[in-house]
């Protein structure tokens, strides 16, 4: 056990130790101007997607309770932020709640060289609006999945499916009801808070929160809910607990991608949460492999680089997409990273003899 | 004349009930369909809405090509119904072919995956054949051209909801007849209990499975030539439609087909008399609604029997 532990340890350290690696590079990329603008904003909603498939797997890939209804708790976030940002913050701001960080001359601290001034200029301006924000849209957003989950979970399959659908739409049609959300032309002129730098710490931050449920006692309980709910029952797992559990803390992580949305894009309008926005994220899911962190963040780039390129040719985009579509869950019904499956052909089926495994 | 609140508000009522029906007859159509298949192979057909949609196109195609051939009367408008339901249902057998039939023995959320998929491309390949422009069917003939009653002279009633009415009832008699007295009917019926058991007893299952998408098809398109018929056509007509029409299934009990058609009724009086009475924003709401509540109190839909699990 200790061991095993041990492992683990070491292997989030390097898990960790790649992923700054990686934030570096980028970061680097951009300051050189590798980049220009539009891939800037397809390198942050990758990683906004990558926190809203991790998010849902948890929920449809761990759990087994199939969701449809994200987008409405990614537009309880992205609302959140909207309103924080715009109506709320220019007056904290004033009155000194919330330090404004706007127009200050930057120093780098600890004597460091300017060279990493753009690291700091990525965090700073409108940093903390940016993380009350990302707390509040996380919370409000967990607090809904919570009130939805509590009675809609004790359905099952394809009814869950169509109420967590129903639901997910009805967030989307009261915000489209509200003329202080700015109705159906939704709220634009958010300040782009969000930098590259942001989406991926929050993203590196939720893959490690949902990996480590998921490796949890909770998480275990989790996976034999998904397994068989009725077994896992009959060993004493409250079942219900463990379903809304998840449904919570994927609408927190769903919620907080909203939020990264709206400070990226600059704008939250009803149309965006819609329902192709919840099948894009269970697409990436599914492509992706359920029940696999990798395979979601896999099938997060996927989906991202495809309609990035797709993007090139509007008029055709959606039938590209949609042909993409069938043919991947076609030929491959489990998903893109089935290492496990792949291996599996070299390992002996439970129930023959293990010819190939050496004397012990 | 003068009438007391009382009055105007029946008469009201009255107007918004005959409104409801009439789109509740083209929900129930299209709920046929949903119920149908999901009664033999356990799918939500979410390309369904689009295949109503799909009808409606067909429908506009075939109506300016019978136009021209001096048909008697209204022959050329059945003509078109009959065309488009019978293309339709081979746009039907091709979808469960191509995009259904090799995920029968995978996880049931793929052939989802794979339905909204082809809900897509149905969807954007008409808009990029079609153009997001809309389309009219043009002149009708004088049976089914739509004008307005004065019946009792303070009661208005149009003629394209008596006629949308009639068409979805005749057509869903139709259906049932089918179902219940051909053989084909009974295979499917029997397919649908059991499939295992109906392949023993020497039923092609595959070929049953296509004749349902087939039917439930057809009966879309019928619906949306009836759409078609009186308002314009765009590409994403078909969304809403199908979500509502999947809804009407749920409420009747799914899998049950005298429950889509009472579905589809009630889901459309209820629609009709809230945005009517209430607010027309929230007719959108009140199908989500409907669907929540009765998933919560009688997830098997009002004709359903609950049924427990079996361990």
């Amino acid at each position: 056990m200790m061991k095993t532990n041990a492992l683990f340890k070491r292997r989030w350290f390097v898990a960790l130790l790649r992923s700054f690696i990686l934030l570096i590079v980028l970061e680097l990329l951009i300051m050189f101007n590798f980049f220009n603008g539009f891939w800037v904003l397809t390198i942050m909603s990758l990683f906004t997607n990558i926190i809203l498939a991790t998010s849902l797997n948890l929920i449809n890939g761990f759990t087994g309770q199939f969701s449809l209804g994200h987008a409405g708790f990614m537009a309880v976030g992205g609302y959140t932020a909207a309103v924080l940002a715009l109506n709320f913050a220019p007056s904290l701001i004033k009155a000194g709640i919330i330090p404004s960080l706007h127009n200050v001359t930057l120093k780098m601290p600890w004597g460091l060289p300017d060279m990493f001034l753009p690291f700091a200029k990525a965090i700073a301006p409108g940093g903390i609006v940016l993380l009350f924000s990302l707390l509040l849209g996380g919370i409000l957003a967990a607090l809904m999945g919570f009130l939805i989950g509590l009675p809609t979970l004790r359905l099952r399959g394809d009814y869950l499916a169509i109420a967590t659908l129903g639901f997910g739409e009805i967030i989307r049609l009261t915000f489209l009801n509200i003329n202080y959300l700015g109705s159906a032309s939704g709220m634009p002129g958010i300040p782009q808070y969000a930098t590259v730098m942001s989406c991926v710490v929050v993203a590196i931050i939720t893959v490690y929160a949902i990996s480590n449920v998921v490796r949890s006692t909770h998480g275990r309980a989790m996976l034999a809910v998904r397994e068989d709910e009725t077994a896992a029952q009959t060993v004493g797992i409250n079942t219900t607990r463990y379903k809304v559990t998840a449904f919570t803390i994927g609408a927190f992580f769903a919620g907080v991608a909203g939020a990264l949305y709206a400070h990226t894009f600059y704008l939250v309008n009803p149309s965006i949460f819609s329902l192709l926005k919840s099948i894009d994220v269970l697409v990436m899911v599914v492509l992706g492999g359920q029940g696999s962190i990798g395979g979601s963040i896999a099938g997060a780039v996927l989906v991202t680089i495809l309609n990035a390129f797709l993007s090139n040719f509007p008029e055709i985009r959606m039938i590209v997409y949609s042909v993409v579509l069938v043919m991947m869950i076609i030929f491959m019904p489990h998903g893109l990273l089935t290492v496990r499956d792949l291996f599996a052909r070299f390992r002996p089926k439970a129930g023959e003899p293990d010819n190939a495994a050496p004397d012990r | 004349m003068t009438l007391s609140g009382l009055q105007s508000f029946g008469i009201q009522f009255g107007q918004y009930l005959i409104y409801g029906l009439s789109i509740g007859a083209i929900y129930a159509l299209i709920a046929l369909g949903y119920t149908m298949v999901y009664g033999i192979v356990k799918l939500i057909n979410f390309a369904h809405g689009d295949v109503y949609m799909a009808g409606a196109y067909l429908g506009f195609f075939f109506i300016n090509f019978y136009r021209n051939m001096n048909l008697p009367g209204a022959w050329y408008w059945f003509a078109a119904l009959a065309s488009a339901m019978a293309a339709s249902a081979l746009l039907g057998i091709v979808i469960e072919r191509v995009a259904y039939k090799p995920l029968r023995m995978a996880p049931r959320i793929t052939a989802l995956i794979s339905a909204i998929g082809v809900s897509l491309f149905l969807e954007y390949g008409m808009m990029f054949w079609q153009t997001a422009q809309q389309k009219y069917y043009g002149d009708l003939p004088p049976l089914i051209k739509d004008t307005t009653y004065f019946p009792f002279n303070i009661f208005m009633v149009q003629k394209q909801h008596i006629i949308v009415f009639v068409v979805a009832v005749v057509l869903m008699i139709g259906l049932y007849a089918i179902v219940q007295y051909t053989r084909a009917g009974k295979a499917m019926r029997a397919v649908s209990h059991d499939r295992e058991a109906a392949l023993l007893m020497g039923i092609n299952v595959n070929t049953i499975i296509s004749a349902t998408f087939a039917l439930g098809s057809a009966l879309a398109a019928a619906a949306g030539v009836l759409f078609g018929s009186f308002y314009p056509l765009k590409p994403l007509l078909g969304f809403m439609p199908g979500i509502k029409a999947f809804v009407a299934a749920v409420l009747g009990g799914i899998g049950i087909i005298p429950g889509a058609m009472l579905g589809g009724l009630i889901l459309g009086v209820a629609e009709s008399l809230v945005s009517g009475f209430l607010s027309s924003t929230l007719r959108d709401v009140v199908a989500f609604a409907i669907l929540i509540i009765i998933l919560l109190v009688r997830p098997t839909g009002i004709l359903g029997k609950p049924s427990g699990e079996k361990v």
